[in-house]
């Protein structure tokens, strides 16, 4: 093991590990995608540059082949968020149930616009997420990986209590 | 007609075509001409642009030229209604987010967006909301970036993939944010990267010493062959009125393609370094004053003459750069020899001579350059070819790609930019041992007979899987090659190596071949510039003396050419106290330095490879002529002009020459055919033993402190490719000593010492030192390789 990818931990390597044997050997970089959600999930939810040359130390693939991956999915965060990542749905469906209405209440609420995170570095609400495919409950948001579903400003106020 | 050869029709003309060719390849090869911006016929095919569409029978929609395989009765429109009007629909999606700032760009004028604008765009934009910016980047001292101009071809990401090998440029975000860059900041490192500015079709990539200084329309394009390696890749030189402006490839197949090295490519600005020797010099009684040429060239005569008179030729030693041209080098051993010396070398960094005219007619490549591409297998020998022959190792990249396998024999871990199947990296006393082992594992599978001398030698050998994975590789090619590169010339037991890498070849039905230093490494030797060889390779029978035993001998006078003795040398300190000591100094030079001011008594300012005719025998053993491209700069006069006029000066027969192509002529018939043959000239052995004990030297040369011009030349000078003055030791080294990164240590070589920066470096080899050349900070410390002891200070 090299020095760079020293940085990922025991767990990550080995979910690496389990998601490089689906692929070919010598395809190692089929596994950037959920190479890259590990890293970001033992960071706390956002890849720094570091992260980024472990991933690509481990796959064997140059720097920028994974920035690039990183940046040009939304589910990557590349710069430091909160702890919690808020996805409020504001397509079709959860905006005719009434999702802007949701979304002004969380940044009043929070204290911060869409795609800030709060100061306390807890919560951070990600920039017009896109269907999350849970229109029957709609309005929605994914708090980290969960879905909270038939929201209201009140719902929203309680679910947000029980985070640390 | 063969079976892979197929009929198609475009615009109305019949045209043969290969099977799976992409339409553009057979447009282009019949002159018919596509509009595009991401297709390169050396890279990879993208098909983002979208401009190369064109109408096909059959086919419903318009279809990309690039990326359609031709077949057998395809009927193509280029010029239809059509297809003009899906060309310009292209063009105004890619300029909705192009600036308009033609008039300040530097691509201005050369642009393909310019130039496809004024033919498939509209004179009125329809788009009129914000244009999107994008932040510049700094990626480096070479190249600009105008990112806001980027059309997003990806050309520069692929050449980085594909032809650099070196992934570092990339394109981040997605949609409108997609952006061209490096993402972090850094200076793409790659020895080619300039290429990119040629590749880039608009001017979001531009030449940053470039930047500003001219129009392309107010520059005239001039043939020359680029001076820093044994390539010869031919160059263009960008002029405007009697100024240098810039460097660009000049495409030639068979040797460097399309592409150029940094080094070719920004060399040039040292031809206005402010250390240009603008008038001729003469020192007295330690003050310069400049002079005119006859003044300085009675100095120069009335100086050597004394010697010559009292007999005493054989105390002037005349040392030359390879760099310098076929006419030049030929010139200055006729002068030198007609004044009764044959001390004359041009072999500065190598320290171990002993086969006098066992060696090769010239360093041989062993095959031509464009061979390359199709080896099966090559063995590297004391190389960082990489960095050293870029367009050699570029060509070898290709070979690997279709599944070469390359091998090496380092000092230095070097970080080759393609797989190197195996590889042993031991101190230098320890590689003629690592050749007799791979030796001998060849002995074992293929049963050969050697003699019994061979065997001997190589008896005690230990063969390990390395040296077996070595010789399967190399016997089991067609066409394999055991290179030896500028370490293994500079190494003290380079005979040894040479011999070991010979029989290597031989038994491995291998080619021998050297990757020589210079770009007319191999004109030097033909044109007799050494001390026991005349013009053509005719044995000399009085032989002189060669560079290290001039330098060791310390004579009373000496006679440069185009060298900084002291930093171009095998052993600095030794050549530095030689120039001191003698009586005499005469350097035709391009250059002036603290150094030479020292040492020299007559400075004579020659030409530069953009200011003077001349030849210059390559690697292959091509021979390539150019003309000046400009005047020389001030009272600097071609050397070849110099030389005709000091054989005149002491009346010598046969400097009677009108022009350089004189010369040529003269040379050549001496030279003949150039041969190019290494084998059996290598059957010197040696005893297969370590002598080393205690730490070991190891000395490379850094690509751009190659010679006095790259290393004048400002830009490659800020990039990481020159000497740091620093000792490179691996990590153990350091634990020894209680070293750490940035400390400084003592450094002792012999009698000497210095004090240098630590730098960790793993890839040097335990109990090793690597130290970078042509820095003043190691001039003092001497031989490029031998003991070696530090502490720290």
């Amino acid at each position: 093991m090299t020095e760079t990818t020293q940085i990922l931990t025991e767990h990550t390597r080995s979910e690496i590990d389990m998601w490089l044997k689906k692929y070919p050997e010598d395809k190692k970089q089929s596994a950037v995608l959920a190479a890259l959600r590990e890293a970001q999930h033992q960071n706390g939810g956002f890849l720094t540059t570091e992260l980024m040359d472990a991933v690509a130390a481990y796959l064997g693939l140059s720097n920028i082949a994974v920035y690039e991956v990183a940046s040009f999915y939304s589910m990557f965060e590349t710069e430091s968020v909160g702890r919690h990542s808020i996805s409020v749905c504001t397509n079709i469906s959860c905006m005719l149930m009434g999702s802007d209405t949701i979304v002004e209440h969380l940044e009043k609420k929070l204290g911060v616009k869409t795609g800030e995170s709060t100061k306390d570095g807890k919560f951070f609400i990600k920039v017009e997420e896109e269907c999350l495919a849970a229109c029957c409950g709609g309005p929605m948001m994914m708090i980290d990986h969960k879905y909270y579903e038939n929201l209201t400003p009140e719902r929203v106020d309680e679910i947000l209590d029980e985070f640390e | 007609m063969s079976e892979d050869k197929i009929t198609i029709e475009v615009d109305g003309q019949t045209l043969t075509a290969n099977k799976g060719q992409m339409l553009i390849d057979v447009t282009d090869d019949n002159d018919i001409y596509v509009p595009r911006f991401c297709y390169h016929k050396k890279l990879s095919v993208a098909a983002n642009c979208r401009l190369c569409l064109v109408e096909i029978e059959k086919v419903p929609k318009l279809m990309p030229a690039c990326a359609t395989p031709v077949m057998d009765g395809m009927k193509v429109k280029t010029r239809t209604q059509a297809a003009f009007e899906g060309q310009k629909s292209i063009m105004e999606f890619l300029l909705i987010n192009h600036p308009l700032d033609c008039p300040i760009c530097d691509q201005g004028g050369e642009c393909e967006l310019q130039d496809l604008a004024m033919g498939y765009g509209n004179d009125v934009s329809r788009y009129q909301e914000k244009k999107r910016v994008v932040k510049d980047k700094n990626i480096g001292p070479l190249i600009q970036t105008d990112l806001t101009r980027c059309i997003h071809c990806t050309r520069c990401v692929r050449f980085g993939e594909e032809i650099a090998g070196l992934r570092e440029m990339g394109a981040t975000g997605r949609g409108e944010n997609m952006q061209i860059g490096t993402y972090i900041e850094k200076s793409v490192s790659s020895e080619m990267s300039g290429n990119i500015i040629d590749l880039c079709p608009v001017g979001a990539l531009t030449s940053k010493p470039f930047r500003y200084s001219a129009r392309s329309w107010e520059l005239v394009q001039k043939d020359a062959i680029a001076p820093h390696d044994s390539v010869g890749s031919n160059i263009h030189v960008h002029v405007k009125g009697n100024q240098v402006k810039r460097v660009v490839p000049a495409n030639n197949e068979s040797i460097n393609e399309v592409w150029i090295s940094d080094r070719d490519r920004f060399s040039y600005e040292a031809v206005y370094s402010d250390e240009r020797l603008k008038l001729p010099m003469v020192k007295e009684n330690g003050i310069w004053h400049e002079v005119d040429w006859e003044t300085a060239l009675d100095v120069v005569k009335n100086s050597l003459k004394v010697l010559v008179d009292s007999n005493e030729s054989d105390q002037i030693g005349t040392i030359a750069s390879a760099s310098s041209t076929l006419e030049e080098l030929y010139l200055l051993q006729k002068f030198i020899r007609g004044i009764g010396s044959n001390n004359i070398d041009s072999r500065l960094k190598q320290s171990h001579f002993a086969d006098k005219n066992a060696g090769p007619s010239f360093p041989y490549l062993g095959q031509s350059i464009s061979e390359f591409d199709a080896l099966q297998s090559a063995l590297l020998i004391g190389s960082n070819v990489r960095k050293d022959q870029p367009i050699i190792n570029h060509r070898l990249r290709k070979a690997v790609l279709h599944g070469a396998s390359v091998m090496a024999l380092n000092s230095v871990d070097y970080d080759f930019n393609f797989p190197v199947v195996a590889k042993s990296i031991v101190a230098p006393d320890l590689m003629p041992i690592e050749l007799a082992s791979i030796l001998k594992a060849l002995v074992e599978s293929t049963n050969a007979d050697v003699d019994k001398q061979i065997q001997q030698s190589i008896d005690k050998a230990i063969v390990s899987d390395v040296h077996r994975t070595i010789a399967v590789n190399l016997t089991d090619a067609d066409d394999a090659i055991v290179l030896l590169g500028n370490i293994a010339t500079a190494h003290p037991q380079f005979l040894l190596l040479r011999s070991l890498a010979g029989l290597i070849a031989k038994l491995s039905n291998s080619k021998l071949g050297y990757l020589s230093e210079s770009a007319n490494t191999s004109g030097a030797w033909l044109s007799g510039a050494l001390p026991h060889r005349l013009a053509g390779a005719k044995q000399q029978e009085n032989v002189g003396m060669n560079t290290l035993e001039m330098l060791e001998a310390q004579l009373k006078a000496y006679v440069l050419m185009g060298v900084e003795p002291e930093l171009d040398c095998y052993d600095s300190r030794l050549a530095r106290d030689a120039m001191k000591n003698a009586a005499f100094v005469v350097s035709l030079t391009a250059f002036r330095s603290e150094e030479m001011n020292d040492y020299a008594d007559v400075l004579l300012p020659i030409s530069v490879f953009t200011e003077t005719s001349g030849t210059y025998i390559n690697n292959e053993g091509t021979s390539q002529s150019f003309a000046g491209v400009v005047s020389p700069l001030a009272e600097a006069r071609p050397a070849w002009k110099v030389l005709r006029v000091l054989g005149n000066y002491f009346e010598l027969d046969g400097f009677d020459y009108q022009s350089s192509a004189d010369v040529l002529s003269e040379v050549m018939a001496e030279i003949g055919d150039i041969k190019c043959d290494n084998s059996e000239s290598w059957k010197i052995t040696g005893s297969i033993n370590s002598s080393a004990n205690g730490i070991q030297r190891i000395t490379e040369t850094p690509m751009n402190m190659i010679d006095p011009i790259s290393r004048r030349a400002v830009s490659l000078q800020k990039t990481d490719d020159v000497s740091d003055g620093a000792i490179h030791i691996n990590s153990a080294l350091a634990a020894k000593n209680k070293l750490t990164n940035d400390d400084s240590a003592n450094v002792e070589q012999d009698e000497s010492s210095a004090t240098l920066k630590v730098i960790i470096d793993d890839r040097v080899p335990d109990d090793c030192v690597l130290i970078q050349s042509a820095h003043p900070a190691q001039i003092s410390l001497g031989a490029s390789f031998g003991e070696i002891r530090i502490s720290k200070s």
